[in-house]
């Protein structure tokens, strides 16, 4: 198949971006998108042209690190009726049509600067995650794992949680640009758990002061970012955050300044 | 936002209920309108009652546009370039409206007051008594036309604002989401329907 793209080229976070039309021939369907934008790197490396820069690992759709807007959605997730919700990486050439003309964007938020064309800076996610995404554990031997029980239903909305892989999908797709579902996601993953308790007012209290000071933007709870998410985090997880929040305050916890 | 919002809910509550007063005539309303600038008396002076409503009410609409503006400026903050493409997968007319909604039904709230409350507004003028102000005012199809505008925006936002306040507050959650979205559109659905069938019935000549 054909394909018309118009990429988002931009040489560095000082310089000013703007979108080039490619024409990329003979795209087979069972090519990733990723592997897509391979052959468009391969005929611009043959023409003396600089390639397109975007993050990618692990291909599996597992790792976090692909993403980008595919004709105005994060993964292209909510573009086809019958796709799961997932990866760049795992999605298909055989989503799209020939002839098919393609917009990609980078994530956009002042949190993400772009580093190169489609590659953005999500540190900010990592000094969320610092700020209170841990427990703390004794090291040692593996404790014996009957010794500490965990309510099914709250391992399974924990590990629901903890499917979470920091992609940014949530703050590319939220119109006010807010990390709320990827911080929440980590305080319900940390939160249900008996070992996440002891840190558990001081964790929620200190990821949202960060996600703030990190510049994202505030959740009205419009859904955009769990319709976009990979995997599907639910917006319950976002409730749980605020509830959580509240009795923290309440409690006493304050964020470390 | 949560809070201030549910102050607002209740008020119009009792706002509609006592609206579908109407209905019962001048006399009534009227009486029901004197009954609450008397509420409490004699143990407290004629309108203490009603001037506390009121500053409640005031400052639960100043916390309320206070923190819209600030939600609204730290979403620009959070993102000063846009997409060149981009398309909604999941959000509704009403959570999208929900900012210029607002913006409406404040200029609405101002345009209101200088209407029924004062009368400045009303072609009966500020000495007339409430029943003949709405009657006069209703009986002009552009005051209601602004009016049926105005409810409407009241509905989305309403729709959008009870589900985002059970979240903010952290009561929602998988099982209940269906329950507080059926009950957020039913509810909004309602409110705003007892809001336009007064106007609507001096309209159209039910209320004369």
């Amino acid at each position: 198949m054909n394909l018309k793209l118009r990429v988002w080229r931009q040489r560095s976070a000082a310089e000013k971006g703007k979108m080039v039309t490619y024409e990329v021939t003979d795209v087979s369907p069972d090519m990733s998108f990723l592997e897509m934008l391979d052959v468009l790197n391969e005929q611009l490396i043959l023409n003396g042209e600089d390639p397109v820069s975007f993050d990618h690992d692990c291909r599996e759709g597992i790792c976090g690190s692909c993403g980008v807007m595919i004709n105005g959605r994060a993964h292209g997730n909510g573009l086809f009726d019958n796709h799961p919700q997932t990866t760049t990486c795992q999605l298909h050439m055989r989503s799209f049509k020939d002839g098919d003309t393609i917009d990609i964007e980078p994530w956009r938020a002042t949190a993400f600067p772009v580093i190169k064309d489609l590659a953005v800076d999500r540190s900010a996610l990592d000094r969320i995650i610092q700020s209170g995404g841990y427990i703390s554990a004794p090291t040692g031997t593996a404790p014996e794992a009957h010794s500490i029980l965990v309510a099914k239903k709250d391992s399974d909305a924990a590990f629901d949680a903890a499917t979470c892989i920091g992609c940014g999908a949530c703050v590319a797709a939220c119109p006010n640009a807010s990390s709320m579902l990827f911080t929440a996601s980590k305080v319900t993953h940390l939160g249900l758990m008996p070992q996440g308790q002891p840190e558990r007012n001081d964790r929620v209290v200190n990821m949202v002061h960060q996600q703030d000071l990190e510049g994202f933007g505030g959740c009205t709870n419009i859904g955009e970012c769990s319709a976009s998410c990979p995997k599907g985090i639910s917006m319950e997880n976002i409730s749980r955050l605020n509830h959580d929040l509240l009795g923290a305050l309440r409690a006493g916890a304050r964020p470390k300044s | 936002m949560a809070v201030s919002g549910i102050i607002l809910v209740l008020y119009l509550i009792a706002h509609m209920v006592g609206n579908l007063k109407l209905f019962a005539g001048a006399e009534t309303f009227n009486g029901y309108s004197e009954w609450i600038r008397r509420i409490g008396e004699p143990a407290v002076p004629g309108q203490t009652v009603l001037w506390i409503i009121r500053v409640v009410l005031l400052v639960a609409v100043v916390a309320h546009i206070w923190a819209a503006i600030s939600l609204w400026r730290q979403a620009k903050r959070a993102r000063p370039t846009q997409y060149v493409a981009r398309k909604a997968v999941a959000q509704s007319y009403a959570s999208r409206t929900m900012r210029w909604g607002g913006v409406i039904l404040g200029l609405f709230i101002v345009y209101h007051i200088l209407d029924l409350t004062l009368g400045v507004a009303n072609p009966e003028g500020p000495g007339s008594t409430p029943y003949d102000r709405a009657i006069a005012g209703f009986s002009n199809p552009l005051v209601t036309l602004v009016y049926v505008v105005a409810l409407l925006a009241l509905g989305f936002h309403l729709r959008h604002g009870i589900w985002s306040a059970t979240q903010t507050l952290g009561q929602s959650n998988r099982t209940r989401e269906r329950t507080v979205n059926a009950f957020a559109t039913v509810f909004a659905v309602v409110l705003t329907a007892g809001f336009l069938i007064p106007p609507l019935s001096v309209l159209v000549g039910i209320i004369e």
